[in-house]
């Protein structure tokens, strides 16, 4: 509860500190305290001191699951503002008004991991999807921005229609939007009832795979990521879209997971992974730019974190908060270096190594995360899913094609580390200050250390 | 009215929600699609609630059941007005660089 109200807080107070302040570098720091602060009382939460007693009458529950998320996904936003806040200053003129739209979406991320009613889920979404488009179409005289702010609106908007269908069908199902007595309809399939409400389970998968950008609902991923700002790309594509696997992994685990009955949804999941794995691998492999690579990348990486919803075992939930962690932060920094970049097409990174040693370096290090080579946090994070696949003892087909995707991934992402350190060239950057550079070794150095030791983030769901 | 006249009125509603968005290119008209979708559901959401409520007010005459689907059409309209206020602004942006409000643009950024 203190994350939600604090974020929303937080948010009207850096609205206040537009008016009253005009120096752009303090709004940054000021964000970045409130950042913290909102950490600390999240973490506070975790262990029961909570700030303000509010009886939602079950349409919030907190568990440590989403608890952790919470943490995970601050953690990241703290990152992301310590590492690329002077960029998001160079975005517009109104600074201010992005951190206000950060926080806000931090308010649907936290709304989204505890939601237990449907309302909550559909307001946790709109909640973080609504800024994020203000924040697509944030630079203004761009016309790619402006393509992909409308792009985003229009299908976001499309898919919160179909969810509200899936709501509304679910309703007439079984008669109350709360999810633990979703949970508890009576397991007939027949009647109207049944057939509306599995009709409405469907609405729901499908605007939930829009969201996370699960194939074949994806077409609309590589364009508005490509096309936004390429700081405010990093934060949609980290720790939005993983707060959007939180939200269908907890649907998932209502009704979604029987095999008997009319609908085998493990089934759906399986092709929709498959899918998701082959469009975005395959077409990675294809892409000059390094932005559009990593928008499809982000696709790859969503057919992995599709896996713990077949699973949903204790291995699936351990492992969608490490994949969420590793695969933020990795991204974050890939992100943060790339937006120093003055060409961000492959070309562009020919020869990094000899000029900048410690960005190629780092760099390296959040791509083989992303790859997930052993000793990052990427491979602990793509083991956990496929281990959890392997324990439930079907499917494990599945885990196979997982690995050969995984290793098609390896291409296209060791195709950035040829160009940095084999290739000749001299690429232009903006000027690196030494505080940067420390910042992302120090991401780097966070991303091996949860390599090494992943029970860091996992020991937090239990102790 | 039997409950199937609404559900097919609703249906028929959010049928041509989904089939203008698909098939217009004009991004207000796509933008008033995705409003008739979630005005279908709203009908949808009130059907059903009356639905549950005759149903329930036979074994007891003070139940509420019902109320909560009433109260997610008002969310559903406050919510709404949120988007459309963020969406025509997003539209008058793309309007005032490119003098069009036609989607077709948007292939322009495959390229």
């Amino acid at each position: 509860m203190n994350a939600i109200i604090l974020s929303a807080a937080f948010g009207v107070m850096m609205m206040l500190c537009s008016f009253l302040l005009k120096n752009k570098g303090s709004l940054r720091h000021i964000a970045s305290i409130a950042l913290l602060i909102l950490l600390v009382a999240n973490i506070a939460d975790t262990y029961g001191h909570t700030m303000f007693l509010i009886n939602t009458h079950g349409m919030l529950l907190f568990n440590r699951f989403g608890m952790l998320f919470n943490s995970i996904a601050i953690g990241s936003t703290f990152v992301y503002v310590l590492l690329t806040g002077k960029e998001i200053e160079k975005t517009g003129t109104y600074v201010a008004e992005y951190f206000v739209l950060i926080f806000f979406v931090l308010c649907g991320v936290t709304l989204l991991s505890s939601y237990n009613n449907l309302l909550t889920l559909f307001l946790g979404i709109e909640i973080m999807s609504i800024p994020l488009y203000i924040l697509t179409g944030s630079d203004k005289r761009n016309m790619k921005s402006n393509e992909a702010a409308l792009k985003y609106f229009l299908m976001g908007a499309f898919s919160t229609g179909l969810m509200l269908m899936g709501i509304a069908l679910t309703y007439g199902g079984t008669g109350t939007f709360n999810m633990e007595a979703v949970r508890t309809f009576p397991n007939i399939y027949k009647g109207l009832a049944s057939f509306l409400e599995i009709l409405g389970l469907l609405f729901l998968l499908v605007s939930m795979a829009f969201k996370v950008s699960a194939a074949p609902f994806h077409f609309w991923t590589p364009d508005v990521y490509d096309g936004a700002p390429s700081v405010f790309t990093s934060f949609m594509a980290t720790i939005v879209k993983a707060a959007g696997f939180i939200a269908f992994i907890k649907l998932c685990a209502v009704r979604m997971n029987e095999t008997s009955g009319v609908v085998n949804w493990q089934m759906i999941y399986a092709i929709l992974i498959v899918a998701t794995l082959l469009v975005g691998n395959i077409t990675a492999v294809f892409q000059q730019s390094v932005k559009r690579m990593l928008a499809y990348s982000s696709i790859a990486q969503a057919g992995f974190m599709l896996f713990s919803l077949i699973s949903l075992n204790d291995l699936a939930y351990e492992g969608i908060l490490l994949y969420a962690a590793a695969y933020s932060l990795a991204t974050i920094g890939i992100f943060a270096i790339l937006v120093k970049m003055k060409d961000i097409s492959l070309e562009g990174y020919n020869g990094l190594a000899k000029t900048q040693p410690a960005l190629a370096a780092t760099n390296m290090v959040f791509l083989l995360s992303l790859s997930g080579i052993p000793l990052t946090a990427g491979f602990f994070a793509k083991y956990y899913m496929l281990a959890a696949v392997l324990k439930t003892g079907t499917y494990t087909w599945l885990v196979i094609v997982g690995v050969l995707f995984a290793a098609v991934s390896v291409y296209y992402y060791f195709r950035v580390i040829q160009a940095m350190y084999f290739k000749e060239g001299n690429p232009q950057t903006e000027v690196i200050t030494p505080s940067f550079k420390y910042g992302v070794i120090a991401l780097a150095a966070l991303i091996i250390l949860l390599g090494i030791f992943p029970n860091l983030i996992l020991n937090w769901l239990y102790f | 009215m039997p409950i199937q006249y609404y559900i097919a009125l609703a249906s028929c509603l959010f049928c041509i929600g989904v089939a203008g968005v698909l098939i217009r290119r004009n991004a207000i008209i796509v933008f008033m699609c995705i409003e008739l979708m979630l005005n279908a559901v709203n009908l949808l959401l009130v059907a059903f609630s009356k639905m549950h409520y005759a149903n329930a007010v036979t074994s007891d005459a003070k139940t509420i059941v019902g109320t909560d689907a009433q109260l997610f059409v008002f969310f559903i309209m406050v919510v709404a007005a949120a988007e459309v206020s963020v969406g025509l602004a997003i539209i008058v942006m793309m309007y005032r660089n490119i003098h069009s409000v036609d989607i077709n643009f948007l292939n322009r950024l495959k390229n």
